[in-house]
């Protein structure tokens, strides 16, 4: 029953993302909804790892910024399309993130922590020194024109499926939200997600009952880092432009891991709630206020959290509705 | 391009630059090596203090070195009051790995922003007398900018070290890493100790970040940069060990001069973070390390 109701409100969403870039005409909405779902996207796929296994990870953006790289990389080498690109950055990211998990994994959870920050300064400064890709000076995404598949036209002025490449895109990311959403519920609901837990709460005891930790932690490890490819590989397309700066930005980790913590570690929801309000807040922050203060509220809202409300949003709402009782 | 004047150069800079990271990341030898508290705002806290440096220099011209040992103190209370939260809302709990962690990581990011909206992005340097100073042996450089802060650095390392390993004080800081629980039976409390130790460890931020301001213009998010050294150093160090962490301090240090020589600034960064990486792959028990500290 429970089942049957959630996918039907995935596939409702789904169909609503299409028809939204058909009847909404403001393309601001489309701009911003973007940037939440980035946010959302990047916090569940944080939260594989951090909520279910407690292991904190500080390089969400490297795996991020890889990501995009690796789609400009395809972009440049084959001038594949969108898809590939997609494809190519979760998948890169992924390897990434196994390697990172290889090595660290094994040992205390802070080494994990400390370990994906060095990542990302890494990456950064390979990318910077690397010219292919634009240096430090950055790479500029054209759109192509008029592109389609199987003879249906995708973005045109008329007789297309989408209007602009904005629109397409925010379908896209929507897409691949409802697609993250269901893969972090699936994992809560699986004998995997069960292993995490175990882990999380006691390694030791996990390990000497069977519980395989080392290769439950680099599964968890391989699926954030490739969700966060993915949601890497689309970025360039969004901006049009990439550079280092902004692709290995340390404000994408904040967000990723704050959005979680605020919003509560225990299920997918919390990622979810977390990146809807704080996301929304930010948007509303930067355009009335300034966005380097929109990143004061995010620090804020996690260190009050954190603590005074270990359990984020979802503990809040169950604690209120236990007193209604 | 190979000179050996370049060289000689390069080493005594890198040695020159090794000490001033050894004042980084003394303090966080202290939280993170001893007292497991994963400190990852240390090098946003250093900020803080250059900044102060840099206000009470440009307002009333004081000595930074000078301004930085005045308000060692205020920041040592700051610690005590940080560490207060912490043992807490975290420590007690058993909740340090995720929300503890977390916690430095928000408090990192107020610090930055706060900063960022009083003092914008622009870099802004302090000014001394022998801040443009340089004496010349033959061929080698030695720029007082860099020697100043090398001496205060010395000083404050080997001086936390003899603390540590002299006094009553530093000794029960060293029994809290090893086993807090016979401390507690030697009717000692361990938490007392290690919100002292703690303070300490934030004291040393106020001296660094003066010595931060003096080598290199600074602005609110260099700190980010220098996590990956102060990390690397200490964990490479041997944890906890004052006398490792100036060893890694001293190599780090020769290291990313020798590559800033070389092969150019751009390549500087990942020195830090590159040993960083392999050091927790390869060794995390680090050169002086305590054996058998690598789980749990």
């Amino acid at each position: 029953m429970r089942n049957n109701r959630f996918y039907l409100a995935i596939g409702t969403l789904f169909v609503l993302s299409y028809l939204a870039t058909a009847f909404v005409d403001n393309q601001y909405y489309f701009f911003a909804g973007f940037a939440i779902l980035q946010l959302m996207v990047m916090a569940l796929a944080w939260n594989i790892l951090g909520g279910y296994a407690g292991y904190v990870n500080f390089g969400s953006a490297a795996f991020f910024g890889l990501g995009a790289y690796a789609a400009i990389v395809v972009l440049q080498l084959f001038d594949a399309n969108l898809i590939t690109q997609i494809v190519v950055g979760g998948c890169f990211s992924g390897l990434v993130g196994f390697g990172t998990g290889y090595l660290t994994l094994r040992l205390r959870g802070v080494y994990f922590a400390i370990a994906t920050l060095a990542l990302l300064i890494v990456s950064e400064t390979l990318i910077v020194n690397w010219d292919y890709v634009g240096g430090a000076a950055g790479a500029y995404v054209l759109p192509k024109r008029n592109p389609s598949i199987l003879g249906v036209l995708i973005v045109g002025k008329v007789g297309a499926l989408f209007g602009n490449y904005k629109e397409l895109l925010f379908f896209l990311m929507c897409t691949i939200a409802l697609a993250t959403v269901v893969i972090c519920r699936f994992v809560e609901n699986s004998k995997f997600g069960r292993g995490l837990a175990a882990l999380r709460d006691n390694e030791e005891a996990a390990e000497s009952m069977g519980v395989p930790t080392l290769k439950l932690k680099l599964i968890a490890t391989s699926l954030s880092a490739s969700i966060m490819g993915v949601t890497g590989g689309i970025f360039p397309y969004y901006m049009t432009f990439i550079d280092p700066i902004s692709a290995f930005n340390l404000d994408i980790s904040v967000n990723a891991l704050a959005m979680p913590l605020i919003g509560g570690t225990a299920s997918w929801l919390g990622p979810v709630l977390g990146a809807l309000v704080l996301g929304t807040l930010q948007q509303v922050v930067t355009v009335t206020i300034s966005s380097s203060v929109n990143l004061l509220v995010v620090g804020l809202f996690l260190v009050a959290f954190v603590i005074f409300a270990p359990g984020g949003f979802l503990g809040l709402i169950n604690k209120y509705w236990k007193r209604g009782e | 391009m190979f000179s050996f004047e370049l060289l000689i150069n390069a080493i005594v800079i890198g040695i020159l630059l090794g000490g001033f990271y050894a004042a980084l990341s003394i303090g966080l030898s202290i939280s993170f090596g001893l007292l497991d508290i994963v400190n990852i705002a240390h090098p946003a806290f250093i900020i803080l203090g250059a900044f102060v440096c840099f206000i009470f220099n440009s307002h009333y011209g004081l000595d930074p070195i000078l301004v930085g040992i005045i308000f060692s103190p205020v920041f040592f209370l700051l610690g005590l009051l940080i560490y207060r939260i912490y043992y807490e809302r975290f420590e007690k709990t058993g909740a340090e790995a995720l929300r503890g962690l977390a916690f430095f990581f928000g408090l990192m990011f107020i610090i930055e922003v706060i900063l960022i909206m009083y003092f914008g992005v622009d870099y802004q340097m302090v000014q001394a007398g022998y801040i443009d100073y340089k004496a010349i042996f033959g061929v080698i450089d030695i720029p007082f900018r860099m020697f100043v802060p090398f001496v205060v650095a010395m000083i404050m390392t080997i001086g936390l070290q003899l603390f540590s390993s002299r006094t009553f004080f530093g000794r029960a800081m060293q029994a809290v890493a090893q086993d807090s629980i016979a401390l507690r039976l030697m009717g000692i409390d361990p938490v007392k100790i290690k919100r002292i130790a703690f303070g300490i460890s934030l004291a040393t931020c106020s001296i660094a970040g003066a010595l931060l301001v003096i080598v290199i213009p600074i602005e609110p998010s260099v700190g980010r940069l220098y996590i990956g050294q102060v990390f690397a150093i200490v964990v490479l160090g041997g944890l906890g060990s004052q006398s490792g962490t100036l060893i890694a301090a001293m190599l780090l240090g020769l290291v990313e001069s020798l590559v800033t020589t070389f092969f150019g600034p751009s390549w500087s960064p990942a020195v830090a973070f590159g040993a960083l990486i392999l050091v927790l792959a390869f060794k995390p028990t680090g050169i002086l390390g305590r054996v058998g500290d690598t789980r749990g």
